[in-house]
């Protein structure tokens, strides 16, 4: 099941970015969303995995597909990129990802033998919440407001401009 | 392990994946793509803390409050970047890095 969900990612993601076709791109960078939320449930992390699904599966691409539709044609395609900027692209993901994966296989992870926390929406929710030790009250308020000002931000920039004859 | 899988597959998968993402953002030149780009560094980042706090520390959840505000994050910035890039094409036309250098001045 994992090995599934592992060739299904690194496939999808190698054609998001080589494709010619946006829309293909934005269809594939989907199927890697997914198979990452089945990630989720297969680790039994059930409301991360929720959460992937609606926002980045549900939000992000819908986001990325309507921009898409507003900003370019269905039917073009992208030039091929240099030859220059493909090898230093490539160059560096493949020494980047051997060093990454030279280190990490040298090193010994030991695994925990505490007992598994049941992750539950109770659990959740009251860790979220929670001003104690353990709590994350500070960055759930932090990121609501974040929110908010990239929601305004978001508005203001893309508004037309009104009292200007602008050609669109 | 979980289900007999070695948490040193699941950071290759994430590894793999990350410099994936790297590689689309410096070969493309579409603003929108390179955005899809970031997208797959931050989701392989959300991999690797789910991983760690599952192999790791079952006992806590810190990996995965970590994540939750990460993909919180994400969307914020997806939403401005597409506001940015709706707006560049109004002025511009089109939407490829090389025009964008008139924002310099």
């Amino acid at each position: 099941m994992f090995y599934m969900f592992a060739g299904i990612i690194l496939i999808f993601s190698l054609l998001s970015v080589t494709t010619r076709r946006i829309l293909r791109a934005a269809v594939y960078l989907l199927c890697v969303l997914l198979a990452t939320a089945g990630l989720y449930f297969m680790l039994n992390y059930q409301f991360m995995a929720a959460v992937q699904l609606t926002l980045y599966a549900g939000g992000i691409v819908v986001l990325i597909i309507f921009s898409i539709l507003l900003t370019s044609h269905i039917t073009h395609r992208f030039k091929h990129p240099d030859l220059v900027k493909l090898i230093m692209g490539a160059g560096t993901a493949a020494v980047g990802a051997g060093l990454v994966i030279s280190t990490l296989l040298s090193h010994s992870f030991q695994a925990s033998t505490a007992p598994e926390l049941p992750v539950n929406m109770t659990t959740i929710g009251t860790q979220l919440l929670s001003t104690e030790k353990n709590g994350y009250v500070l960055p759930f308020e932090l990121i609501s407001i974040l929110l908010l000002a990239a929601m305004i931000a978001a508005i203001v920039i893309a508004k037309k401009e009104k009292n200007k004859n602008s050609e669109i | 392990m979980i289900q007999g899988i070695p948490i040193e597959h699941f950071l290759i998968v994430s590894t793999i994946m990350f410099f994936i993402g790297v590689c689309g953002f410096i070969i493309r030149r579409n603003l929108i793509t390179m955005l899809m780009a970031i997208e797959l560094i931050l989701n392989s980042v959300n991999i690797n803390f789910v991983v760690f706090n599952r192999y790791l520390y079952p006992d806590q959840l810190q990996g995965h409050f970590f994540s939750l505000f990460i993909v919180g994050i994400a969307a914020a910035e997806a939403a401005v970047a597409i506001a940015l890039i709706i707006n560049i094409y109004r002025k511009l036309r089109n939407i490829d890095v090389e025009n964008v250098n008139e924002m310099k001045f």
